[in-house]
């Protein structure tokens, strides 16, 4: 079980340091940099020596071997750099910006589980039924949603109603207040886009649930307790839901890691100023030293949530560690 | 040559809104606005480019010279710091500014002209490792000293009319000799100034503050408590914050379905100033690829283009208007109606401009051609341009498919030649015709040339007109110049100039439009009627 | 026992008692029919909207990038079915078109990833060892690289584009597809008749060919009809951010965005509409997929 244990981390090891690889040749393939984006941003004119100046005040014109040996020096010892743009230390760039996302992935999270599991066990329970047809048509519209669209029309709703019943339009407010900090500003900040996002997540969650209900109840100790006469309530909630769980838990947990991406556009549509945001704008910029470090965030999300995954599998199914 | 007249060109159409003479203005009350941007990389105007700097840190500082508030649209400039505005001395190549005794920085320190002749040379004569991005403005400046307290003085190396416009760069902010001689990078996060308003509070990608100077050496003013910048660089928000109150104004400009929105949401309590922009869209061809080496092709594609319906349709959906060439239509140098009517390419007989356009591709063997456009990523009102381009040389048989990039890599493009044809914005902080128009200039002599041509006739004509003193010779020689570019050469044909609409709700007063979204942003005549 | 024996016999019943036996395409999409309602409503949207495509030329009233500037932003009415856009475009015939260029994209990259993803998952499963453990390293390396910033570094590097766009969609793709492969060719593979196979001296590419890529073509089609759906929906996605198709390219997600957003209030036609389309027509995918899904699944045929 260690052995299995230490294999898995080790190999998290190449998949990093092949994305840290990626990531910087990739920035440093696009064309111009961000002196250009910088300087050219007037639309005006601007000197040479000025570009000369920023490319050395910036260390972006040193030889890519050496730029890459201080990425990873740095990565090694946790230092990610300041950000090309504003100079800020990237841990501060990100730090700001991280609580909306947070939040927003976390609400999501918690609409999906509520809506998907109580519907997909119902689904499962009621197989065929009009309900199990609602319900699927339901999840397969929000497979097919486009998340942004969504948000357009979901703005546009609110402001439209809010209009008609009170006659001014309302529109969530725009600066960012902390939850502890005023509760209901900070939830009408994010309600909506949590809500968008957290609709095709709990269509995912929905399908799975479903289909992993449906796969327990067929099981054998099902029908013997069922055979025994125990209350269906009871059998559904001590033996079929527990079972169910599992496959359910690991699709929730992959999900969340792919939730950036939903984040990325949403952030756009509602012009919230989240990690997401930060993601174009710092490759739209061509802030190395900013993109560099939240690729590696985000990669590192994504594979620690794959490790735990695989561990938890390999701890209830002792069958995979030995493989 | 004391600025330009520009005379009635502006209009500053006021929907109930622009302060009038007769009104007082009210203290108090806090302005919120927004930056249509996301985060200005430093606070440092000296080294940036982006009217995010110049937004949110111009009410911290002053400038040598600015643009006249009352009147942002006139050319004149008056002083902010200075006491009066001198006469050119010797021969027209010396400036000396008398500054004022009584303005404070914000830490209680009086400014002195070394202040001033400090922060001038940072612009003008950056020390290594210095970024001046604008240095090239000011190649004729020779020294700037302060041989007393009071006193700044320029010396040029030749006399120039493109002097004082480059002087009141809205960018020049004043800043303390003591910081930028110990730390030039100082100012990057850190604000210290001469403005109406000291700096309160900065919250990355959110939001900039700042509360009232009560050391203002304008005694009355400013009139506000405070100011607060919110950065929304997404123009659907920015609208929707406007409606809902939660912003009074962006004092950018907007495409005309935000004004129509802000103006049917807001009903009567709405005010719009427009004005020409003095940035516009014009396109580039590249003279080393084939076949844009060659006049007649260049012509045809600038002929095809239907200026004159093209630029009042798009004036519907995009922030453009004015058609003209690289000098600004609101300038004497500027040529008139019926003089553009003459250049290739504003015919109003838009037939005979496309069967000129064919039979100048034919006779030039290009009857086929096909070439990719290079366009930036931004909707206003690159898209837009991008589109009536197309479809204009659709119609004479063109064939044209659009590469549209990043910032970055547009610029990068542009600068290595990477390009057939492309979309570009020319345009700087200040009107300023004798150097806009140098973009049009050879290569050798123009760094902001892309087209990598070379034109000795034409760089002749404008030193003529550079040194003409009698502005009747010199709109005509402004007039030969812009024809040899447009019409007989078609190096770099200008398409359409920007146009800048600003709906806000009408308890904001005091505040006027003028060409540059840069210039008159310190708000120190800004209050509000409620 | 003695079937582990490798004689030739042996090894040649084995051949046909593994291998799959082609069925028969025409019963197939018969029984399929019958059985699956809902799939066949799939199929129906799907064919709506990609015969729609087929055919814009013929079906489009107007011309899908003639700015018609007499008639912006125009409501649904007799002339303009679906309304005009803010250059006067008509919605209906650029829908039209736009199906065009999603069934393209969304089928090029489908396929692309879908295959790529087949051999490398397929290859994956069969040498095992090394190449297993590089390949699931890089694939491991491109399934958690942000696709945002993947694909705003192939735009930035290539160019906006189908093509381009066509490829930032395939990269992602390919190792969602090469996980469902490889874990399906991984049961295969521990058949004991594949080492006995080698042992024979049959070659590589026989066994792949004949046995794995066989069996696994059910988790294969299901995967790759759920990567139409997929690269549709990123399209839309890459377009709103203004990294996909450029105009006057008339495309559902470019529709979607700057106009749309701009004109939400005034014109909401133009968000509207193209948004229903890529919902109902991923929608129908999806349908289908799941259909195809339920009719392929051995667990629930032999139901």
């Amino acid at each position: 079980m260690y052995r299995y244990l230490i294999s898995r981390v080790l190999l998290t090891i190449p998949t990093l340091i092949g994305a840290a690889a990626l990531v910087f040749l990739l920035m440093r393939l696009i064309p111009g940099d961000i002196c250009l984006v910088r300087l050219g941003s007037g639309g005006s004119s601007f000197s040479t020596d000025a570009l000369l100046a920023c490319h050395k005040e910036i260390g972006i014109d040193r030889p890519w071997i050496w730029q890459f040996a201080d990425f990873l020096w740095g990565l090694a010892r946790f230092d990610f750099g300041t950000s090309m743009w504003s100079g800020k230390p990237v841990i501060t760039e990100i730090a700001t910006r991280f609580p909306v996302s947070l939040e927003v992935a976390v609400l999501a999270t918690v609409i999906a589980v509520t809506i998907a599991i109580p519907l997909g066990t119902i689904s499962a329970l009621r197989q065929n039924s009009w309900i199990d047809l609602a319900v699927r048509t339901f999840s397969i519209a929000g497979l097919a949603t486009p998340a942004f669209w969504l948000g357009i029309v979901s703005i546009l709703v609110v402001l439209d109603v809010s209009q008609v019943i009170t006659g001014h339009p309302w529109m969530p407010p725009i600066d960012y207040v902390p939850l502890w900090q005023d509760p209901l500003r900070n939830l009408s900040i994010v309600i909506l886009p949590a809500a968008t996002i957290g609709y095709r997540y709990a269509a995912v969650s929905m399908r799975m649930t479903r289909s992993a209900m449906l796969e327990v109840l067929r099981e054998d100790y099902i029908r013997t307790a069922r055979a025994k006469g125990l209350l269906r309530r009871i059998i559904i909630n001590r033996h079929a839901l527990k079972n169910a769980l599992l496959p359910v838990v690991t699709v929730i947990g992959i999900e969340f890691a792919f939730l950036i991406g939903g984040l990325v556009v949403t952030e756009q549509v509602f012009n919230l100023n989240g990690i997401g945001r930060l993601m174009v704008l710092s490759v739209q910029n061509q802030d190395y030293t900013l993109t560099q470090a939240l690729v590696m965030l985000v990669v590192t999300i994504a594979v620690l949530s794959n490790l735990v995954v695989d561990l938890l599998y390999a701890w209830l199914d002792p069958r995979i560690a030995l493989a | 040559m004391r600025g330009l007249a520009l005379g009635a060109g502006v209009l500053a159409a006021a929907w109930g809104g622009a302060a009038t003479a007769d009104e007082t203005p009210k203290r108090g009350g806090t302005l919120t606005f927004v930056i249509p941007a996301d985060a200005p990389p430093s606070f440092d105007g000296h080294r940036e480019q982006t009217f995010a700097t110049v937004q949110a840190f111009a009410p911290f500082y002053s400038l040598l010279i600015r643009v006249d508030p009352a009147n942002p649209g006139s050319g004149q400039f008056v002083c902010d710091v200075c006491t009066e505005m001198p006469q050119p001395a010797d021969g027209g190549k010396t400036y000396a500014f008398k500054i004022r005794g009584d303005v404070k920085f914000q830490d209680g320190t009086p400014m002195t002209a070394a202040d001033v002749a400090a922060s001038w040379n940072e612009i003008i004569f950056p020390p290594s490792g210095v970024i001046s991005p604008r240095q090239s403005y000011f190649l004729m400046v020779d020294k700037v000293e302060a041989p007393d307290p009071t006193t700044v003085v320029f010396r040029l190396k030749f006399p120039t009319a493109a002097f004082l416009p480059a002087l009141a760069d809205p960018f020049a902010f004043i800043y303390k000799r003591e910081i930028i001689d110990k730390d030039p990078h100082w100012y990057e996060k850190n604000v210290m100034g001469t403005g109406p308003f000291k700096f309160v509070e900065y919250e990355t990608g959110q939001s900039i503050k700042g509360a009232r100077n009560p050391d203002y050496f304008r005694k009355d003013q400013p009139y506000l408590d405070g100011f607060t910048g919110i950065f929304i660089a997404k123009q659907a928000t920015s609208v929707d914050a406007i409606r809902s109150d939660r912003a009074a104004v962006e004092f950018r400009g907007m495409p005309p379905s935000s004004v129509d929105e802000i103006k049917s949401a807001l009903g009567k309590d709405v005010s719009i100033q427009t004005s020409n922009w003095n940035v516009g869209s014009s396109m580039t061809f590249n003279h080393t690829k084939k076949p844009f080496d060659d006049p007649r092709v260049r012509r045809a594609l600038s002929l095809a283009v239907d200026r004159w319906h093209g630029a009042e349709a798009l004036s519907k959906v995009a922030i453009v208007k004015t058609v003209g060439t690289f000098a600004f239509p609101d300038s004497p140098l500027a040529p008139t109606k019926e003089e553009l009517q003459k250049i290739a390419g504003y015919w109003p007989d838009m037939d005979k401009s496309r069967d000129e356009a064919k039979r100048l591709l034919k006779e030039a063997g290009a009857e086929n051609l096909s070439f990719e456009l290079l366009n930036r990523n931004v909707d206003q009102p690159y898209k837009y341009v991008g589109l009536l381009l197309i479809d204009s040389w659709r119609k004479i048989g063109v064939n044209v498919t659009q590469k549209v990039v990043p910032t970055g890599p547009y610029y990068d493009a542009l600068r290595n030649g990477d390009f057939t044809v492309a979309v570009e914005a020319p345009g700087h902080g200040i009107v300023n015709p004798l150097l806009d128009v140098q973009k049009e200039l050879s290569h050798s002599i123009s760094a902001e040339n892309n087209g990598q041509y070379e034109d000795p006739e034409a760089a002749d004509i404008y030193n003529r007109m550079l040194r003409e003193s009698d502005p009747q010779k010199q709109h005509q020689l402004m007039l030969e110049f812009e024809k040899r570019n447009a019409d007989t050469q078609a190096h770099q044909p200008f398409i359409v100039w920007w146009y800048r609409t600003v709906p806000y709700h009408s308890y904001v007063k005091g505040w006027k439009i003028g060409p540059s979204h840069l210039a008159n942003q310190d708000l120190s005549t800004v209050w509000l009627d409620k | 026992m003695a079937v582990l024996d490798p004689t030739p016999a042996s090894v040649a019943a084995l051949d046909e008692a593994y291998a799959v036996a082609p069925r028969g395409v025409w019963a197939t999409i018969v029984r399929f029919l019958r059985r699956q309602p809902v799939g066949t409503l799939g199929i129906v949207l799907v064919l709506l909207f990609g015969l729609a495509g087929i055919f814009a030329d013929f079906l489009s009233p107007y011309n899908p990038t003639a700015n018609d500037f007499a008639a912006m932003t125009e409501a649904p009415s007799w002339a303009h079915w679906l309304g005009t856009d803010q250059l006067g475009r008509d919605l209906l015939s650029r829908i039209l078109y736009g199906s065009r260029t999603a069934f393209i994209v969304g089928l090029t990259s489908a396929v692309a990833g879908g295959i790529s993803g087949l051999v490398l998952g397929v290859s994956s499963a069969y040498f095992g060892g090394r190449v297993d453990l590089v390949l699931q390293r890089v694939l491991d390396i491109v399934i958690s690289f942000p696709l945002i910033i993947m694909a705003l570094a192939v735009v930035s590097i290539f160019g906006t584009g189908v093509q381009n766009v066509i490829l930032a969609i395939t990269i992602p793709l390919i190792p969602r597809c090469s996980r469902i492969v490889r874990s399906s060719a991984l049961a295969i593979r521990a058949v004991p008749y594949v080492d006995a196979a080698r042992a024979l001296g049959y070659g590589h590419s026989r066994i792949i060919m004949r046995h794995m890529v066989p069996n696994v073509m059910g988790p294969f089609l299901v995967i790759i009809t759920a990567s139409v759906g997929q690269a549709i929906l990123a399209e839309a996605s890459l377009s709103y951010l203004g990294l996909g198709v450029q105009e006057p390219v008339p495309a559902w997600g470019l529709m979607l965005q700057g106009g749309a957003e701009e004109y939400a209030t005034t014109a909401p036609w133009i968000a509207i509409f193209p948004g229903l389309a890529i919902m109902l027509t991923v929608f129908g995918i999806n349908l289908f997929g799941d259909a195809l899904r339920d009719v392929l699944d051995p667990k629930l045929r032999i139901r």
